[in-house]
């Protein structure tokens, strides 16, 4: 599989880089795997890293190691859509165990799964930034706060309503 | 209702955009910069303000900015610290969310002071909203003018970029904030050199963090000195708490520093007391690094004065019977809360969060949270708990950047404060699966000797 940018892409790309000084467009490898990883299939299989370095003129091993560092990239095939749960203290202390044992029973997987029908990934991770408004867990862009079972059912509901149209 | 200085629009409808920012006050503080003061005097200002860097570490501001280094021909750089990453902590997230020209106008200002023509913001990259938010600000600041070349006609140009991370807590740390907007892997770097003096692409760098620079704007309308009338003895002006856990009121609050720890969580105006009319057992008050302490350390100090809100205060009695103000995260724990739980998903956080660079932290943080795993799950024994004693005396101070403190505090501090409940843990491993060890005697009067 080869991989290219569109013309809107790649205006975004040239965006990004012209951010930083003549010759360092090194730095502009983050937000460039962020906008790779969102164009394609949600995440960064080799040959897309290939392509990101030749456009930023890197060496590939700079962009697998710094893939390889960094959580929000997925170097393995992922779901439509990722619950990504917090689990950590201030997030635990207000319930977050009993919503990530109810989203494994709904949607029968287990954490670093997905499931068959290739929608859902259900990922556990640490603190997001939104400890008061705890069990909560992020799903692409935004945060899904102040989770009850209800409210995951009505969230799982409103994502397969998007693929089964 | 005590004093605001960053929050005190946060509620008039439309304050995210520019129009109504402008028209309530907003990029005064810029106007006055540029054209009635010089970077020097700004520094100057924020030096008598006596602010104390917002991040964590509680740094005085104007000392570290005059220590930048000023090499004839050199670019120099501002980085705003916006990765937010320390458990508990979600106030600079609020901030540039619903205020997000407050940044801008605070960014604008120490650009001027410091010398920064390109200034970054480095965001977590799960901010992604805020992202957004933050380039629609930037936009809007540039097409009035506030941004760009020739500011206000002096002559001074300055642009802002948004950097977004990817998910690494330990890019919060500065230099590793750096090696990242570098566009590699988040490894600290061992100082010296310090980013004053070689930081981003080797140039002179100050990092600050995204409320610091806030604190600026009233800095600069107010002047320094009046700013340091706000608040008590070392801790001036207001900080923003975010509070979390058991509480009835969760949220971001500015407080200034003349509350005390009581009526900051049972106050209405606050955390409204804990939830469902428990007690309260046990809180991390500033960020999830700092020591847990247990009730009664917490609303007084060893030596039975009232503990506030402040610095000073919060850190009173050392790491024996204190903790410290930190980030502000504040984390209360209610009578229920299981403390070999909470301090396991500490552990493993850090674990996670571990760059791997210094032995004692990589291998520490790992042993620690396999420990804990096995004390919580009723498979300990007693010499555990020496060995995590032991094993968190040896990461502290052994490492190449304070994550490794970090991670060692929070597990000296259960131990400390609550040994008999991780011996409970221990003597009772079938009980403990099923029931906490609860209240206990963690929130009863100290005993003061005459
Ligand atoms: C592991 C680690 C994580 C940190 N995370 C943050 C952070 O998310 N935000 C922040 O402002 N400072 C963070 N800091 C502190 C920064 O290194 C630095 O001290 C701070 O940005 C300086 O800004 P200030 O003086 O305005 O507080 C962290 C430090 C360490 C060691
Ligand atoms: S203390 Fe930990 S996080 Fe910091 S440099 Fe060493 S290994 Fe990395
Ligand atoms: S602990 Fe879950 S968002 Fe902070």
């Amino acid at each position: 599989m080869t991989y290219t940018f569109n013309d809107t892409q790649m205006a975004e790309l040239n965006r990004l880089v012209a951010r930083y000084p003549e010759g360092k467009q090194k730095s502009a490898l983050l937000p460039a795997l962020h906008l790779a990883q969102d164009s394609f299939d949600g995440w960064l299989p080799t040959e897309l890293m290939d392509y990101i370095a030749n456009l930023l003129k890197i060496e590939p091993i700079e962009v697998y190691e710094v893939a390889s560092f960094y959580s929000m990239f997925n170097l393995k095939p992922v779901g439509k859509f990722i619950f990504e749960v917090c689990q950590t203290g201030p997030c635990m202390i207000s319930g977050s165990d009993d919503i990530i044992a109810y989203i494994q029973e709904k949607l029968d997987i287990k954490p670093g799964e997905t499931t068959k029908d290739g929608v859902f990934t259900l990922k556990l991770v640490e603190c997001l930034g939104a400890c008061g408004y705890a069990p909560m867990m992020q799903v692409g862009k935004i945060f899904r706060e102040h989770l009850t079972k209800e409210k995951v059912d009505s969230i799982i509901a409103e994502y397969r309503a998007t693929v089964t149209n | 209702m005590g004093v605001k200085l960053l929050l005190d629009k946060a509620n008039v409808p439309g304050i995210r955009t520019y129009e109504v920012y402008r028209r309530e006050g907003g990029y005064r503080s810029v106007e006055k910069a540029l054209k009635e003061m010089n970077p020097e005097s700004i520094v100057e200002e924020v030096k008598k303000s006596g602010l104390r860097g917002r991040g964590g570490a509680g740094f005085p501001t104007g000392m570290k900015w005059s220590f930048i280094a000023k090499p004839e021909g050199v670019p120099r750089h501002l980085v705003c610290n916006a990765d937010e990453s320390e458990p508990g902590t979600f106030k600079d997230r609020y901030l540039m969310e619903f205020i997000p020209h407050l940044l801008l106008e605070g960014l604008i200002v120490s650009s001027f002071a410091l010398g920064s023509h390109d200034t970054y913001i480095y965001i977590r990259g799960e901010y992604a909203w805020i992202t957004d938010i933050l380039e629609e600000a930037i936009n809007e600041a540039k097409a009035n003018g506030w941004l760009g070349k020739n500011i206000l006609g002096t002559g001074f140009e300055c642009n802002i970029h948004v950097h977004r991370g990817a998910g690494a807590y330990i890019c919060g740390e500065e230099t590793a904030l750096i090696e990242s907007l570098e566009g590699k892997r988040g490894n600290p770097r061992i100082k010296p050199p310090f980013p004053a003096i070689q930081g981003l692409w080797q140039r002179p760098t100050v990092v600050n963090n995204v409320e610091t620079l806030a604190a600026i704007v009233p800095i600069i309308n107010m002047g320094g000195e009046e700013y340091a009338k706000i608040g008590v003895g070392r801790s001036t002006g207001t900080k923003l708490i975010s509070a979390c856990g058991n509480i009835n009121k969760p949220g971001v609050y500015e407080i200034d520093m003349t509350i005390s720890v009581e009526e900051f969580i049972y106050s209405d105006e606050y955390c409204g007391g804990i939830k469902g009319g428990k007690q309260l057992k046990a809180c991390i008050p500033g960020g999830s690094s700092v020591p847990i302490l247990p009730a009664n350390l917490l609303l007084k100090t060893a030596t039975g004065e009232t503990r506030y809100m402040n610095y000073e205060s919060l850190s009173d009695g050392g790491f024996a019977t204190g903790s410290m103000l930190g980030s502000g995260g504040f984390i209360v724990l209610d009578e229920d809360q299981c403390i070999v739980k909470n301090t396991l998903t500490l552990a493993r956080f850090y674990r996670h969060e571990s760059c791997g660079q210094c032995s004692p932290c990589r291998e520490g943080t790992g042993w620690m949270e396999k420990i804990l795993h096995k004390i919580e799950h009723g498979h300990g024994t007693i010499a555990d708990i020496d060995l995590l004693w032991d094993i968190q005396r040896k990461i502290e101070g052994n490492t190449i950047c304070p994550l490794g403190d970090a991670a060692a505090w929070p597990v000296a501090a259960a131990i400390r404060h609550f040994r008999d409940e991780f011996e409970w843990h221990i003597n009772n491993p079938v009980l403990s699966q099923t029931s906490n060890f609860g209240l206990q005697h963690y929130a009863d009067p100290i005993h003061v000797p005459a």
